[in-house]
């Protein structure tokens, strides 16, 4: 009875404590807001803004609503992290296993490299990122192409934009392509357990990634043109890229900062992950008769992943909620426009932040739901 | 046993710790006069470096006329104009640091709006700069007038202000499409201006004189003509305590009427047996005017002695450095301004 009591009363005190808590500081805001006369609600969402964004992924304009310039917000936090994942993934990956390399000079400039951005505060590597590189950047008139359409200045990159003649066509041969590949590789696999033929899936579906989708501009009706950007003056002394698509610096210095300081730590997973199998599973595959290649697709890789995938979900986690500094550099992120401009011109502050924080909390949720599934697919199966 | 009486206690003190630091966000509102009172310092919101407005040098004494308001303030009920705690506050943050009671006065270049009034918790007590907004250009750029702009032009300015929406009223109602890039601090505003991402900076023009001394090279950039909006710049204070709102009001006040009737800082004192009763009120030797605040009858002139004038504050901080020499609206209305206040009586 006694050991009960001692299980469960610190339980209930801590509920009782946190209720408490949460309680006092409801009560303690409502009667603050009354007695100045502030109003709690959500009603302002569908008022119209009337503030524009620099740099939006779907159509909008200040005679939009407050929901809608949310919407914006959030999307271009969404964007940053998508593409700042994607990149400190692929460089993490490349800095970790060069980290391991028998080479000297490999293994010891990423390891420079690592030691060096990832001890920099990632504020720091974004206002040198912005107000340091890219500044350094030619003003428009005097910018030279890249790649002969593109133009890298000051007031952002500029890059053709696209033109479809039924895109529709285009992408359902897409689907088809990522179709038959996932039929390919199952009657492969299904082949080499019966049988013990291997085919090379490998080149076939190489061979449908590039002749589906071109067949589709010879007979789908499809075509692709280009709208390249060109220079048009706006003054005596200034110019701006008219036409093609415009990514603003803010972009790219937060991608930039976000995927180098980010990959170190995804380098420093994958070294720990490939240094984490023994090295009996190397020889002992080696012995059995694979090939390097095949000892790293088939033994190291999906045990090094187990390793690898838990603390890799971490950096990504930080490198979403880290994307909110983008409002040093007016990147216009959810803090920027929403928990920013919108917070301020409605003055609906426990609002504004509570949907923050919830939006940001929930972003987290999904991309741990996500690596977490993986991680499921990928662990030990008893069996 | 001993354990969970531990544990027990631990979470009491806890408690006890959380209210001692919220009793006095749930005390009485009108208790900020006497709140001041008891620190012996007015707690003031400031911008984050305005010349003219609100500006810390190198040793951090802060000068400008909105630091004036606040240093009227803390004469008025402190007897001394030194006792204001600064905290300097970007656009984006300077409502919610009021509304919660970081500060008790926001005098930070701050655009008196109905929504802003009525909206949000806050009074404004008056205008102590009338302003309107404006654009800056590079003077080379041979643009004279806001009617040379064309598409595609991107414009730089600070997040949090009229000033986003004033740009999309004036740049819609003429069909120009624009790039609007917001930042957070003035300061990284106009480092962005400078270097060249931005076309045109858009403030108050006020804000475009003082920050363009800031620049690389002031004489590159000039202020176009045009004013398109209506920037009425005052103090504000929360709602819901009206005598620390009477205060802000009426220090600001006398220092305006000062000015008309022509007191100063250096006169003050000899101003006491002035034959016009409405000076004598003023300097504290008729009448008993700081008895309805809850202050001595000297209050009046300790703003005047210690702060001076509005005409002295104007000139010391916006004048004399060469932000902007010509008053314009900014002058009495005795003398072809705007500025008239309510009389002291």
């Amino acid at each position: 009875m006694n050991n009960k009591i001692k299980k469960i009363l610190p339980q209930i005190i801590t509920l009782l404590f946190v209720v408490g808590v949460f309680g006092f500081f409801t009560f303690n805001a409502q009667t603050n807001m009354d007695n100045r006369g502030i109003d709690f609600g959500f009603g302002f969402l569908t008022q119209e803004s009337s503030f524009d964004v620099q740099f939006s992924l779907i159509e909008y304009s200040g005679s939009h609503s407050y929901a809608r310039a949310y919407l914006v917000g959030l999307l271009n936090t969404l964007l940053v992290s998508f593409i700042s994942i994607i990149f400190c993934t692929i460089l993490g990956v490349i800095f970790g296993v060069a980290r391991l390399s028998p080479n000297y000079l490999i293994r010891n400039s990423a390891a420079w490299y690592v030691e060096f951005f990832r001890n920099i505060p990632l504020l720091l590597q974004i206002f040198f990122w912005y107000y340091a590189a890219l500044r350094a950047l030619p003003v428009p008139e005097k910018a030279g192409p890249w790649f002969g359409v593109t133009y890298m200045t000051i007031k952002g990159y500029y890059i053709p934009s696209f033109i479809w003649t039924n895109l529709d066509i285009f992408l359902y041969s897409i689907l088809a392509v990522i179709i038959s590949i996932v039929i390919i590789s199952a009657y492969a696999k299904k082949l080499q357990e019966n049988e013990g033929k291997q085919i090379p899936v490998f080149f076939i579906s190489l061979g449908i990634i590039f002749v589906l989708p071109a067949l589709t501009f010879f007979i789908g009706g499809v075509s692709l043109n280009f709208e390249i950007p060109v220079l048009k003056q706006l003054s005596k002394t200034s110019y701006v890229f008219d036409g093609g698509i415009g990514l603003p610096p803010e972009l790219i210095a937060l991608v930039l900062a976000l995927s180098l300081y980010t990959s170190t730590f995804v380098a420093e997973c994958v070294r720990a992950g490939i240094q984490g199998i023994g090295k009996g599973q190397k020889e002992a595959a080696a012995s059995i008769g694979l090939t390097p290649n095949q000892i790293l697709k088939l033994v190291v890789m999906p045990q090094a992943l187990r390793i690898i995938i838990p603390p890799t979900t971490n950096q990504y986690l930080n490198l979403t909620k880290n994307s909110s500094l983008a409002a040093a550099i007016a990147y216009p992120d959810l803090v920027l426009v929403f928990a920013g401009t919108a917070l301020m011109q409605t003055g609906k502050a426990i609002e504004i932040v509570s949907i923050t924080m919830l939006t940001y909390l929930s972003i987290s949720l999904a991309i741990a739901a996500i690596m977490n599934w993986y991680n499921k697919k990928i662990e030990i199966k008893e069996k | 046993m001993f354990n969970v009486i531990k544990k027990l206690t631990s979470f009491i003190a806890m408690v006890a710790v959380l209210f001692a630091f919220t009793t006095e966000a749930m005390a009485k509102k009108s208790k900020t006069l006497k709140n001041t009172q008891k620190k012996g310092f007015v707690r003031c919101g400031v911008s984050q470096g305005l010349p003219g407005f609100s500006n810390a040098d190198a040793s951090g004494n802060w000068t400008g006329v909105d630091v004036d308001v606040c240093r009227a303030v803390a004469a008025a009920v402190l007897g001394d104009a030194n006792k204001v705690k600064f905290t300097p506050l970007s656009a984006k943050e300077r409502f919610t640091a009021l509304t919660s009671g970081e500060i008790d006065i926001l005098s930070r270049n701050t655009t008196w709006t109905l929504s802003r009034d009525a909206d949000i918790g806050l009074t404004f007590v008056g205008v102590n700069f009338y302003d309107g907004q404006g654009f800056m250009v590079r003077k080379n750029s041979g643009i004279t007038s806001v009617n040379q702009f064309k598409n595609g032009i991107s414009a730089c300015t600070n997040i949090g202000t009229t000033t986003e929406l004033n740009m999309r009223d004036f740049f819609n109602s003429r069909g120009i499409s624009y790039e609007p890039v917001a930042f957070e601090k003035a300061d990284e505003v106009v480092a962005a201006y400078d270097a060249g991402r931005c076309d045109t900076y858009t403030t108050d023009k006020s804000g475009l004189a003082a920050q363009r001394t800031k620049m690389k090279n002031p004489d590159e950039h000039m202020v176009l003509p045009e004013t398109i909006s209506k920037e009425p710049l005052g103090p504000v204070v929360r709602q819901g305590d009206a005598v620390w709102e009477d205060i802000v009001r009426w220090s600001l006040n006398t220092m305006i009427e000062a000015e008309e009737y022509g007191i100063t800082s250096s006169n003050a004192d000899s101003m006491k047996t002035s034959d016009n009763p409405a000076i004598k009120r003023l300097v504290g030797a008729e009448g008993e005017l700081g008895a309805a605040f809850g202050l001595d009858n000297d209050w009046s002139l300790r703003i005047i002695k210690q702060v001076g004038n509005y005409g002295e504050s104007y000139k010391r901080n916006i004048a004399d450095p060469g932000i902007l020499p010509d008053r314009g609206p900014n002058q009495l209305w005795t003398k072809g301004g705007i500025l008239y206040v309510p009389p002291a009586r």
